[in-house]
């Protein structure tokens, strides 16, 4: 079932959490809605599920208005950031309720709903778990009986808030390779909220960047990360360097450095403030040209098989190199070193934000 | 209250100092100090607590059991104990219902005035049951504010059954709601949201999710709510009227006896409200514990092998 989401605007007293939000999601995919706490992507999620009500907008499924469906007949499947598994019933009973609450006339009949109820345990790989309440669960076992139980009434959208949010690293790392296995084998449109960049980043077909109430940009994980449409989104997604300078008709000046801004044709040298990601700056012991940055290592942090320079130039701004631990050796770098950084790949935003 | 990150991890088996059987030396005061701090804790309790008691039973059992067995099928105090467990039950009732539904209120939904309503609720708990008790007389009596358009329609509340029934429930109201609402807000309402979008009913919610949550805390609530119920003497006392034998409760039973100089049929009555007490006290300590015993978090479960493999 295709999500359409059309305008919706919410406000909490004078706080407005979510500001005209537009967004298409496509049956099947599984998107992610990515932004730090309070930029209201878990008060979207809620609102597509029916848990809170738009003051206007309006929110269809397959082309259909969903206004007048209330939470319980939207058929949304949806898991708590906590879970919120019934603690006076078993793992079992947690995952048999959607069914077992039906009208008498849709009901399955106890065998049925033993049957299903097993598969769906199965699925999740908790079947020997069936019995146990679930305060006797870890967090990751409870994560997926969650899971189970929205799965149970055959939802025709998974929404899920902040779903491995409260899992140590390593089962958060397994849990969200699962989840993506489990959706293309069952193939529901799936919407998720997260914080955390890399899951959105790994786990999605789609990623929606929100802040403040706005969607910032949207796009597959390529094209948020390699062409970030906004700087928040640059930022946002990754380290990255803020290099600041100004803008003359359509030439920046970085520095000593001197490049193209065709977007910016029309600047009559304005401010301007020039993004690269660690990965994207070059450095040597010699300048390989002479608008080259002059900096001295700081710090040296290896990262498995990356490794992090931290910078500071001559003007004592910080910055951030990483390299591949190969090369690292290669140029014999310690710290305390005086070494040359090429500026390339700089992406232009005019008065912090795009023209 | 759950417990603090810091808490969990000093529980955690692998990571708990040995913890010593004695206070070290140094912590501790001379022999002296130390025993007679707990030489006047003893007394006081025994003084306080534990001699009334003894002397309640022992009063009542002073002229033989005969003359307390004849105290308690008494006519007119099997008349106070059908009127006081009448009352009880009335005032368990209806603040059972008005409690889950106020707490349900305040607790998951945010409204204007809602914190004056908070405070209207504990209002029978601050004001003196006597006081409560004219408050009655006044809206009620016949030359209350309602006294003339209920005695027009031959009913009467103040000085008959009615008024002991309402005086009652008022001075419990609290009980219930005040033990409910700290709870359902520590609670939140993810559970009731998980049910509906599940598909469940509002009403299916309420008995499936809802009720089984909150069960501790409403029976530890029914059990402080009876036990004020069964004892009430102020309020009751003003609007009953003491019509012998039809608005006695009772406490109002024993302060008649006592008053007469029936000391030992006072105090084999007494006995009974006693008995209530104790058992209260029990009930309490028993349903104390699971009310407000926390969720075990996962790793208290692992480290006591209750999870499975």
């Amino acid at each position: 079932m295709s999500i359409t989401i059309r305008s919706i605007t919410k406000t909490f007293g004078g706080f407005t959490a979510l500001r005209d939000i537009t967004l298409d999601v496509p049956t099947g995919e599984l998107v992610a809605l990515l932004g730090p706490s309070g930029c209201g992507k878990t008060t979207l999620l809620r609102i597509i599920a029916g848990l809170e009500t738009a003051d206007s907008g309006e929110v269809l499924f397959d082309g259909k208005s969903a206004a007048r469906t209330s939470v319980r007949d939207r058929r949304v499947g949806f898991v708590f950031q906590h879970y919120a598994l019934f603690r006076h019933m078993s793992v079992f009973e947690n995952v048999a309720f959607g069914l077992r609450v039906r009208p008498r006339e849709f009901r399955p009949s106890k065998a049925e709903v033993r049957d299903r109820v097993h598969a769906l345990l199965r699925l999740v790989q908790v079947e020997h778990l069936a019995d146990y309440h679930p305060s006797a669960l870890s967090g990751g076992q409870r994560q997926r009986v969650a899971l189970a139980r929205a799965l149970a009434v055959e939802p025709k959208v998974l929404l899920l808030d902040e779903p491995f949010g409260a899992l140590d690293a390593k089962v958060r790392e397994e849990l969200r390779r699962w989840l993506r296995r489990l959706h293309d084998e069952l193939n529901v449109t799936s919407v998720f909220v997260t914080h955390d960049q890399e899951e959105a980043l790994e786990v999605s077909d789609r990623v929606v960047v929100m802040n403040a109430g706005m969607i910032e940009q949207v796009g597959t994980p390529e094209q948020v990360y390699d062409h970030p449409a906004t700087p928040f989104v640059y930022t946002f997604l990754g380290h990255v360097n803020i290099f600041h300078g100004r803008v003359h008709k359509g030439r920046a000046s970085i520095g000593a450095v001197e490049i193209d801004a065709p977007d910016h044709a029309d600047a009559e040298n304005a401010p301007a403030v020039a993004y690269a990601r660690p990965h994207e700056l070059e450095v040597a012991a010699r300048p390989s040209t002479p608008a080259d940055l002059e900096a001295t290592i700081v710090r040296v942090r290896f990262a498995g098989a990356s490794v992090r320079l931290e910078l500071k130039t001559a003007a004592g701004e910080p910055l951030e190199v990483e390299l591949a631990r190969s090369r690292f050796s290669e140029l014999g770098l310690a710290r305390g070193q005086t070494v040359f950084v090429t500026l390339k790949n700089l992406r232009l935003f005019g008065n912090g934000r795009p023209e | 209250m759950p417990p603090t990150d810091a808490a969990r991890q000093t529980a955690r088996p692998e990571e708990r100092p040995i913890r010593a059987t004695h206070a070290s030396r140094a912590a501790t005061e001379p022999p002296l100090v130390r025993w007679t701090l707990i030489a006047v804790a003893v007394l006081f309790l025994a003084l306080f607590l534990i001699v009334p008691l003894v002397a309640v039973f022992a009063q009542a059992l002073e002229k033989g059991v005969g003359v307390y067995v004849k105290a308690l099928s008494d006519p007119d105090a099997l008349s106070a104990v059908r009127l006081t467990l009448l009352a009880a039950a009335t005032a368990v009732v209806s603040n059972l219902v008005f409690g889950v539904a106020a707490a349900w209120a305040i607790a998951k939904f945010d409204f204007h005035g809602k914190n004056i309503l908070v405070a209207l609720i504990s209002l029978p708990f601050s004001v003196s049951p006597v006081i409560s008790g004219m408050v009655f007389v006044l809206l009620f009596g016949a030359s209350g504010i309602f006294g003339p358009w209920l005695s027009a329609h031959g009913l009467k509340i103040i000085f008959a059954v009615p008024g002991i029934l309402v005086a009652t429930t008022f001075v419990t109201l609290p009980f219930i709601v005040s033990e409910l609402i700290p709870l359902m807000e520590a609670q939140g309402d993810e559970d009731e949201e998980a049910a509906l979008a599940l598909g469940a009913t509002g009403w299916r919610t309420f008995l499936r999710v809802t009720l089984p949550n909150i069960k501790w805390g409403l029976l530890y609530g029914v059990i402080l709510c009876n036990a004020r119920a069964m004892g009430e003497f102020g309020a009751v006392s003003v609007v009953s009227g003491h019509i012998r034998p039809v608005t006695i409760t009772l406490p109002l039973h024993v302060e008649i006896l006592y008053n007469e100089y029936k000391f030992s049929a006072a105090f084999a009555v007494a006995s009974l409200l006693t008995l209530l007490a104790l058992v209260t006290l029990v009930a309490k300590a028993l349903v104390e514990g699971r009310a407000k015993a926390p969720r075990l978090p996962a790793e208290f479960a692992q480290a006591r092998g209750a999870r499975p493999a």
